[in-house]
């Protein structure tokens, strides 16, 4: 069975070098830039493992993982969450919204790596 | 024998000479260089407007009918200036602290910024000084009839030269004397001009004297065995004309109007009067050194009955000497016009601030805040003053037909001026002298004068002969000219001695027994005590919403270039970011005292007074005054005030909050900015060299991609970095400013090239060159900085099919303003105001800068002193640039 | 006006030492004797009037003494003055700027 991860990310370099790592590992690797949809874009492509950027043109990440865990199915979903501004704040309202794992940029490859195997591994044992 | 023709050729010539001299030395002075120009040497001579052609032709009449009692209208003068550290000196440094336009604009701001006073002082200067004018155009006139009558052919017409030279000179004084509203008043072209008139006038009456004591006489001692041969030969001086004249001509030479003018307002540095105080009496006794000789000689020489006032002209014309005679006429029209010139000029600076400016006030009043640019009104009220005042004295020359033998003409204006003196001094040295007193001082004086000298002076259909006689209605001790029936007293004594006593008394026992208003005893106590405090302790309270009212009406006084430098460089001082100071009591008393320069104290009171509502004075100032009397009447307003200002005090206090509250909430978000910014990019250089340092087996084209993406993102990061450095210099101020003089259009060009190299040129820029043509004086590399932003901005984000860029450049209201507009489809309303915040970026585009580009261009056009704003409704994006024009900047 | 008045005003607090320095003595006293020139000047310029006119024919004044007498006391005034005035310069240059406002 082929996993799929959605990255909504807005940045095309930093989206190019995450799909370029998780194809490598076997993944299939969807993208969206826009943060005005991405919830429903979420819905519908239905995605094993989401990583959300936080600053998104249209709407932000905070708002979508929360607007994404009032959706029933969506409660597990697990929500990689990356974000270049770095405040103890922005970790604290992640982990309200739900997040299921946040990390800083920079990040490093096998960082990214780590956490998406995690994630999902702790996915599939539910 | 000279021509008449050639004669006027020779005037034409000097008088283009003094222009040429004026308007370079305007230039200079604009340009800031010449500092001779500010030099204790020009200072003297500008002094010498004393010297009329009253006293260059009158005083060798003088000389002749009276011996030496001429000298005593030069012995004044000279005490004054050697007492200088008694008077001059204070006199300077209040005109100069607070910025006193005139004599009228002096008393008025002591005595509580009265315009009453100001008035009376206004009318009395000018009913003196038109007749002093008319004698002015007299001496012209006669001097030219004394060539016109050695002249064969005759055509010289009395009347048309009168009106020829009286408009020449209101020409002379309207072109630089009101060429701009300068804030402190002074004229380098005209007292350059005037300076060279008295080097001139000074030359001509010693060539002429010279002439006479070894070319006529033959030596020193022939010379004086010929004076006291002569019919006045020997000492005759009427003991009270020889001290009333030397103590009128004292007081004149303080109270004239174009005295005070080249005196304290035209005053650069106090310690010019240190030069002055010797100078100037060695100038004076080399201006009387030969008028007795000269007299003597005319005595000798002229056949009996020729008028003793030309033998300057007629006695080296007697003898032949052309050339001798020539020079002494152009001395003659020296003294005149130089005369003329600064009373005219002095003269309708009180008029227009004294009283059209308030009028126009007035009328204005109701509005709030003052409409229409006042600049424009001041410069037109006193050119229109100069022109009246100079056709005053061309109607009071034709109406009276000269014929008075000239000295008179002038002791009479002396004595009506004097009568400014008793207020003058009183103000300098005693707190205790009210705005009461000064007016009713001024007011007898004012009537004495013209009831006991200028009317019987004017003839009978003035004052009948009958009233002369016998006093009016038969009131006997009320004889014009024996007043309290006191006779035998020569008719300027009597005037001098009544008219100033009587002044003096009044003006004393009126301010004894009124109570003076508490701004009439702040300014008294800021006068007499100049030396101890020149900083004014005086009271305004202000709101913030008023700062910008009072921005709109300095702009209209001051010009909006100085007017917003002076409003940014105290809201520097105060320590904020924002453009408008606070109207803290302070910044308003200097705000005051800027305008005060351009339009009187008076009526610059008056027009903050109507913006700010009325002024109101501090606990400090209070307790600065509490120490003379009525200390319970000021007790229960201190505490009002007190009160007053501890509300004040709160609202300063919760500003202050609120404003450290934003200040650190602008920092979180902008340093969150930053490391958003700094972040992103070094997270895509991250992975990538990760990805090619542990991949095995990247094809060479994915190497190179993932290479150029690191390399781009590393632009980037360093781009950001410049951004930010650039952005952080400018608004901490420390910038330096690297001024250069270049066009408009040049600057645009390089700024076009610029913009638009290395890129595939898709936008074409439309550009109109004629209206480029402005001369720009300003920090030409970051102004194009600017303009190299804002077309790359047009480049990157302009969507049409086919991006145009229109510049466009106008001159508006003593601004340069230049539009950047392109067709495309703009920003959107609800970003506008957003554009030049920090890290505002419009659309998803990420190619471009950080956001930071337009906000440097604010901060770099607030430092330029001028401003960037959004257009909106100009079918595309528009950007608007204003700055100050470059004459306005270098005439600083 | 006067000096005690000047000194009157001054606040308690910052009580001036009684004895100046030698360089302020000096100043003062030149500025003293500044002042008192006019009165000087003024004296010099009233003589005259206690002449004898020419309606006591005998005595009368020749005017060229006369001359020489008002522009003799004209130039000494003159010469006094830039006199203070140099002096003035040089020890204002010595001294704190502020002295100037005794």
């Amino acid at each position: 069975m082929s996993r799929k991860v959605l990255l909504i990310e807005d940045e095309p370099n930093i989206a190019e070098a995450i799909r370029f790592l998780l194809t490598r590992e076997g993944w299939q690797v969807e993208t969206h830039g826009d943060g005005m949809d991405a919830v429903q874009v979420i819905q519908d492509a239905k995605p094993d493992l989401v990583i959300l950027d936080v600053m998104l043109p249209g709407k932000n990440g905070m708002d979508i993982l929360r607007d994404l865990r009032e959706l029933e199915d969506m409660q597990n979903l697990p929500v990689l969450m990356l974000t270049a501004r770095g405040q103890s704040r922005d970790r604290e309202m992640a982990e309200n919204a739900g997040v299921s794992r946040f990390m800083t940029k920079p990040f490093s490859n096998a960082e990214v790596l780590t956490a998406v195997r995690d994630l999902h591994a702790q996915a599939s044992r539910l | 024998m000279a021509t008449l023709n050639v004669l006027i050729l020779v005037c034409l010539g000097y008088v283009v000479l003094l222009f040429g001299v004026a308007f370079a030395a305007d230039r200079m002075a604009a340009a800031g260089r010449g500092k001779w120009l500010r030099s204790p040497l020009i200072y003297t001579l500008s002094l010498s407007i004393y010297c009329t052609a009253w006293t260059f032709y009158g005083a060798v009449g003088n000389a002749a009918r009276s011996g030496l009692e001429f000298v005593t209208i030069y012995l004044g003068p000279t005490l004054v200036m050697v007492s200088w550290w008694w008077g001059l000196r204070k006199l300077v440094r209040i005109g100069r602290s607070q910025r006193v336009t005139s004599i009228a604009d002096l008393i008025s701001s002591r005595y509580g910024k009265s315009n009453t006073l100001a008035v009376c002082v206004t009318i009395l200067a000018v009913l003196g000084g038109t007749p002093y004018i008319a004698l002015q155009l007299q001496s012209i006139t006669l001097s030219f009839s004394i060539f016109a009558e050695a002249d064969p052919s005759g055509l010289y017409r009395e009347g048309s030269s009168v009106f020829w030279v009286a408009a020449g000179l209101a020409m002379f004084a309207i072109l630089f004397g009101t060429r701009n509203l300068d804030a402190n008043e002074r004229h380098h072209g005209v007292v350059t001009a005037i300076a060279l008139e008295s080097v001139v006038k000074l030359f001509a009456l010693l060539a002429v004297g010279i002439f006479v004591v070894w070319g006529v006489a033959g030596g020193i001692g022939p010379m004086m065995d010929r004076i006291d041969a002569s019919e006045i030969g020997q000492w005759n001086v009427d003991a009270g004309r020889w001290t009333t004249f030397i103590f009128l001509s004292a007081a004149a030479f303080v109270c004239l109007p174009r005295m005070f003018q080249v005196m304290v307002v035209e005053n650069d540095d106090e310690g010019h009067l240190r030069t002055a105080a010797w100078a100037f009496p060695l100038y004076l006794l080399l201006m009387s050194l030969f008028v007795v000789p000269i007299a003597v000689i005319g005595l000798d020489l002229m056949p009996e009955g020729s008028n003793p006032d030309l033998f300057v002209l007629t006695v080296p014309l007697s003898q032949g000497n052309d050339w001798l005679a020539m020079l002494s006429f152009i001395g003659g029209f020296s003294s005149a016009t130089s005369m003329v010139i600064v009373t005219a000029m002095a003269l309708s600076t009180m008029v227009s601030n004294h009283l059209v400016m308030p009028i126009w006030l007035n009328m204005q009043e109701g509005s709030g805040s003052v409409s229409g640019d006042v600049r424009n009104i001041v410069l037109l009220a006193r050119r229109v003053s100069i022109a009246v005042i100079m056709a005053l004295g061309y109607f009071y020359y034709s109406l009276s037909g000269g014929g008075t033998a000239l000295a008179s003409i002038g002791l009479v204006a002396f004595a009506g001026i004097s009568q400014i003196l008793p207020a003058l001094v009183g103000g300098l040295f005693w707190r205790g002298a009210t705005r009461t007193g000064a007016l009713v001082g001024l007011s007898v004086g004012f009537v004495l004068w013209i009831y006991t000298l200028l009317l019987p002076g004017m003839g009978a259909a003035w004052m009948p002969e009958t009233v002369l006689q016998n006093g009016p209605f038969g009131l006997g001790w009320l004889r014009p000219q024996a007043l309290f029936g006191i006779e035998g007293i020569d008719p300027m004594v009597h005037t001098v001695m009544w008219s100033m006593s009587l002044n003096t008394i009044a003006f004393c026992v009126a301010s004894l027994l009124s109570f003076p208003s508490p701004l009439e005893r702040l300014q008294g106590a800021q006068f007499v005590n100049v030396f101890d405090h020149s900083a004014a302790p005086r009271g305004w309270t202000g709101s913030v919403a008023q700062s910008e009212d009072l921005m709109i009406m300095t702009q209209r006084i001051l010009g909006a270039g100085p007017a917003q430098e002076f409003f940014q460089s105290e809201a520097e001082q105060q320590g904020g970011r924002s453009r408008l100071p606070e109207p803290t009591p302070g910044f308003l008393e200097r705000l005051e005292r800027e305008l005060s320069g351009s339009v009187g104290a008076a009526t610059a009171h008056a027009m903050i007074g109507q913006i700010v509502g009325g002024s109101s004075v501090s606990v400090e100032d209070l307790l600065a005054v509490a120490d003379e009397s009525a200390q319970m009447l000021e007790y229960s307003s201190q505490l009002e005030v007190k009160s007053a200002e501890l509300s004040r005090t709160a609202r300063q206090l919760r500003e202050a909050n609120t404003k450290l509250t934003q200040v650190s909430e602008q920092k979180d978000s902008f340093l969150s900015q930053v490391s958003h910014e700094l972040r992103t990019p070094m997270t895509s250089i991250r992975a990538f060299s990760e990805i090619m340092r542990d991949t095995q087996g990247l094809s060479a084209e994915e190497q190179t991609r993932y290479a150029a993406i690191i390399h781009d993102e590393a632009l980037r990061l360093t781009r950001l970095l410049d951004d930010l450095l650039d952005l952080s210099v400018l608004e901490s101020g420390q910038v330096n400013l690297n001024m250069g003089d270049d066009s408009l259009r040049s600057v645009l060009d390089r700024a076009v090239s610029s913009a638009l190299a290395g890129t595939d040129q898709q936008l074409s820029v439309r550009r109109s060159l004629i209206s480029e043509r402005i001369p720009l004086h300003t920090d030409l590399d970051r102004l194009g900085q600017v303009f190299i932003n804002l077309i790359s901005n047009a480049q990157k984000y302009c969507d049409a099919a086919e991006p145009v860029l229109t510049i466009s450049a106008h001159d508006v209201g003593g601004q340069v303003v230049i539009d950047f507009t392109d067709n495309g489809s703009g920003i959107p309303p609800e970003a506008q105001s957003m554009v030049f915040e920090k890290f505002a970026r419009v659309g998803v585009d990420k190619v471009g800068g950080a956001g930071l580009g337009l906000a440097i261009c604010r901060e770099i056009m607030q430092r330029l002193g001028g401003e960037i704003s959004y257009l909106p409704g100009q079918g595309g994006a528009a950007f608007r640039i204003s700055l100050p024009l470059a004459y306005r900047q270098a005439a600083q | 006006m006067t000096d005690a008045g000047d000194s009157a005003r001054k606040p308690l607090g910052s009580k001036p030492s009684l004895f100046l320095e030698r360089q302020s003595y000096r100043r003062r006293r030149m500025t003293d004797a500044a002042r008192l020139l006019p009165f000087l000047g003024a004296a010099l310029l009233v003589i005259p009037l206690l002449w004898p006119d020419e309606t006591v024919e005998s005595q009368a004044v020749p005017l060229s003494s006369a001359i020489f007498y008002i522009f003799a006391c004209w130039g000494l005034l003159i010469l006094v003055s830039l006199f203070f005035g140099l002096t003035a310069r040089r020890l204002g240059r010595r001294e704190s700027p502020e002295a100037d406002a005794d």
